[in-house]
């Protein structure tokens, strides 16, 4: 232990340390940067710094898959093992990795020169089978580098600047939402973004003006702006492109946001599994700054560290307070609880780049884009078994059908089986939905959930038991571990969904897993052991058959 | 003072009570695993859940306040098979031969400790590392009252934490340290609130274990420290 030389992470570490426990993840990641790995010495380094108790920072390097305790490689091969990705061979992908370099599962060599490792869902779906290489800090995927961004669809007002290199502060013009929104009360652009009918793109879809509004009346010395950047919906890619491509777009929308609730801080929490945005993001937040758009509000960039749990917004506060991201008890909710306690407003990337067209355009105007009941612009993640996969921009109210032949029907040819909809806790349609209309209203009658935008396509020679599967994996995976339902429920619903996927289905593993599923629907404590069976019980419904040996 | 209906009974209770003390006060058994009086409630076992008329997901009531006109049903069909199966999970999971509480509701329930066959199990080596209590993990169901106690809850010395996360979690220390090498100030307090004897006092411990009590006195004279 004594070989670690501790005076490089204290110089690293330095700058975080007036932030306390909220300084953890970022001094964690610093120790990574320079270790490869958190060892012992370097751990208890940071928790003395950052005052924090020993077994806390443990727990917290336990919690994040990102974060390793035991010696790994600075050199580090993950393998997307995701639904998209596993339909295009990334188990087997994995495997011949691992054989070419001789590695065993688990297994980093004395020597620490590579590291391979399987991982959830990289956000890349378009670039299935998706490889994330990270060499000394340098990230690569798929071999080539940054991961480009297919944009298609029949609108571009979220997607105007996406689609090509990134784009500039210059290039993106001046935040003319916000110098409008500025002149106008702080009630007023609330009750724009109410009238707008705007809802969260995250996947919850609740209401982002009511959000403000509860934001804006709450009582507080101190209110924050944070945008939800943990995208990691397995199939969802969306906010990647849009950050990426259009961090301005973003950045406005917070800026928005903060003059409508009298926020002076802002955070933009992004997961570790996006590192290349991050200079981007940097990069785009300096030029706001020198533009002086950030005089009377300052944001700052949170990386966070793999956790799906960390999307969950109240998990999400904890991981920037340096905590594990455990989902909170709610109420009390955001909006007067929320970061560090105080009144928050928490939206989606997505959700956010609507708000600098709302202000822009008028509520009056953006609801003519869409229905009635779902006004606006949508992105969808199209992925899977389809011609060309990448973020689709579409009206609210096309058809299915409409979507996938934009994107040029089945890959190949093929025939369609179905489509899993709003991702790994979402649901899955047959041909026989092509027809509803993609809207809040239409596929909640479908029992169709919208989530995120996930439009993930299986042709008819999939085995839906090997998809299932690998969704099964992902909740596993994924739990944070502290409800009961949920702990052990993603668990067993793996055992049984990898037996049915040997085809070794035993007698009452129908009922088992309807009980399993029912009961981390009904009892869990946050959204995600709530849905973590919902893709699971929509097949149950479509294909009994799969299930019953 | 207000009203609400529980499983069709009018109760009056005072304002800022939860639905679990509502009921209880009122003789309404509500079961938990997690729940403490001496511990903050964050509702982890579910097995308190209720069905609330016009709330869509079961609530726990240790947490939930009880509201006025508020209709709870603490034995219907969704609570029942709930509870059932929270408790068929915990046993496909653990040791729960020292858990008498959950054993009784099991009984109670109609659940089958043996529902879930060839699941894994959360299993490991009891830790006997200092002079006061042992950590027997494979009989630890996560109900965080020790990880509690040690910290705000109680002590503030915050010896221990969680190890993993999901499915894996486990009561740890910084880097798996022997308690005598962590904060730990042996206060006992974690091994008062344990509920399934994942801790236990050493002494006890090896009175189970066929130790006799003049062994275990000579033991702590520190004459003839047991090797750990």
């Amino acid at each position: 232990m004594d070989a670690f030389d501790l005076t490089p992470v204290k110089l690293a570490i330095e700058k975080y340390i007036p932030l306390g426990r909220s300084g953890l993840l970022p001094a964690l990641h610093a120790a990574q940067n320079i270790y490869g790995w958190v060892p012992e010495p370097v751990a208890a380094e940071i928790a003395r710094a950052l005052r924090v108790p020993l077994s806390d920072a443990h727990g917290v390097i336990e919690f994040y898959s990102l974060f390793y305790d035991k010696p790994t490689s600075k050199r580090v091969i993950r393998v997307c093992t995701d639904a998209a990705c596993a339909l295009k061979d990334a188990d087997g992908i994995l495997s011949r990795l691992r054989a070419r370099h001789g590695l065993q599962p688990h297994q980093t060599p004395e020597d620490l020169s590579l590291t391979i490792e399987p991982s959830p869902c990289l956000g890349l779906c378009d670039h299935a089978p998706a490889v994330w290489t990270t060499d000394n800090g340098v990230s690569v995927v798929n071999e080539k580098g940054i991961p480009p961004s297919p944009v298609y669809g029949s609108l571009r007002l979220l997607t105007k600047n996406c689609g090509g290199e990134t784009t500039s502060l210059k290039k993106y013009g001046e935040y003319a939402g916000l110098k409008k929104a500025k002149t106008l009360s702080r009630e007023k652009v609330v009750d724009e973004i109410k009238a707008s009918g705007l809802v969260g793109r995250g996947g919850a879809a609740f209401p982002a003006g009511i959000k403000w509004e509860g934001a804006l009346k709450a009582q507080g010395d101190a209110k924050y702006v944070v945008c939800n950047a943990d995208e990691s919906e397995p199939g969802t890619f969306k906010d990647r492109i849009l950050l990426l491509d259009d961090p301005h777009r973003t950045i406005e929308g917070m800026c928005i946001a903060a003059h409508a609730i009298g926020a002076t801080k802002g955070y933009i929490y992004i997961r570790g599994e996006y590192p290349y945005i991050v200079p981007v993001l940097e990069n785009a937040v300096n030029e706001a700054r020198e533009a002086g758009y950030l005089e009377d509000f300052d944001i700052e960039i949170r990386v966070g560290a793999g956790a799906y749990i960390c999307g969950e917004e109240t998990a999400l506060f904890e991981s920037i307070e340096g905590k594990r991201g455990f989902p909170r008890v709610k109420p009390p909710f955001p909006t007067t609880h929320g970061l560090f306690g105080k009144p928050t407003v928490i939206n989606n990337v997505e959700t956010l780049c609507n708000v600098p067209l709302i202000i822009s355009m008028g509520a009056a105007e953006y609801r003519k884009i869409g229905t009635e009941k779902s006004p606006g612009p949508k992105l969808f993640c199209l992925s899977g078994d389809v011609a060309r996969p990448g973020v689709y921009e579409v009206p609210f109210g096309v058809t299915l059908r409409d979507l996938l032949e934009m994107a040029g029907g089945v890959a190949d040819g093929g025939t369609l089986k179905s489509v899993l909809f709003g991702g790994a806790a979402g649901a899955f349609a047959t041909s026989a939905h092509l027809d509803v209309k993609l809207t809040f209203e239409d596929l909640r009658e479908s029992g169709l959930p919208l989530g995120s935008g996930v439009v993930m396509v299986f042709d008819e020679t999939r085995d839906m038991r090997q998809v299932l599967k690998s969704l099964a994996r992902f909740f596993a995976h994924e739990s944070c571990g502290k409800c009961y339902p949920c702990q052990m429920g993603t668990q067993r619903q793996k055992e049984i969904l990898d037996r049915v996927a040997e085809g070794e289905i035993r007698g009452g593993d129908f009922v088992r897993l309807q009980d399993v599923g029912w009961t981390m629907t009904d009892a869990s404590l946050c959204g995600l052991g709530q849905t973590a069976a919902s893709a699971v019980l929509s097949a149950m419904k479509l294909w009994p058959e799969l299930f019953q040996g | 003072m207000f009203t609400l209906i529980v499983d069709g009974k009018e109760i009056t209770i005072e304002d800022g009570k939860t639905i679990l003390e509502a009921a209880r006060e009122n003789g309404i058994d509500i079961p938990t695993i997690c729940w403490h009086a001496a511990t903050t409630a964050n509702g982890l076992c579910r097995m308190c859940v209720v069905e609330i008329e016009g709330v869509r997901l079961l609530q726990p009531a240790c947490i939930v306040k009880a509201g006025k006109d508020m209709k709870v049903q603490t034995r219907s069909e969704r609570v029942i098979r709930a509870r059932r199966t929270i408790l068929e999970l915990l046993a496909s999971t653990m040791d729960l031969s020292d858990a008498p509480e959950v054993l009784a509701m099991m009984d109670e329930y109609g659940a089958s400790a043996e529902r879930f066959p060839d699941a894994a199990r959360r299993e490991s080596e009891v830790k006997d590392d200092n002079p006061m209590y042992i950590r027997d993990y494979s009989k630890c169901l996560l109900c965080w009252r020790c990880v509690q106690v040690c910290a705000e809850d109680a002590q503030y010395t915050y010896a221990i934490n969680f190890d993993g996360r999901g499915f894996k979690t486990q009561i740890g220390t910084f880097f798996d340290k022997p308690i005598p090498e962590t904060t730990c100030v042996l206060c006992g307090q974690c091994v008062g609130v344990c509920p399934t004897g994942a801790l236990k006092p050493k002494r006890q411990y090896l009175l189970e274990q066929g130790v006799s009590a003049e062994e275990i006195s000579v033991m702590n004279t520190g004459r003839k420290r047991r090797k750990s």
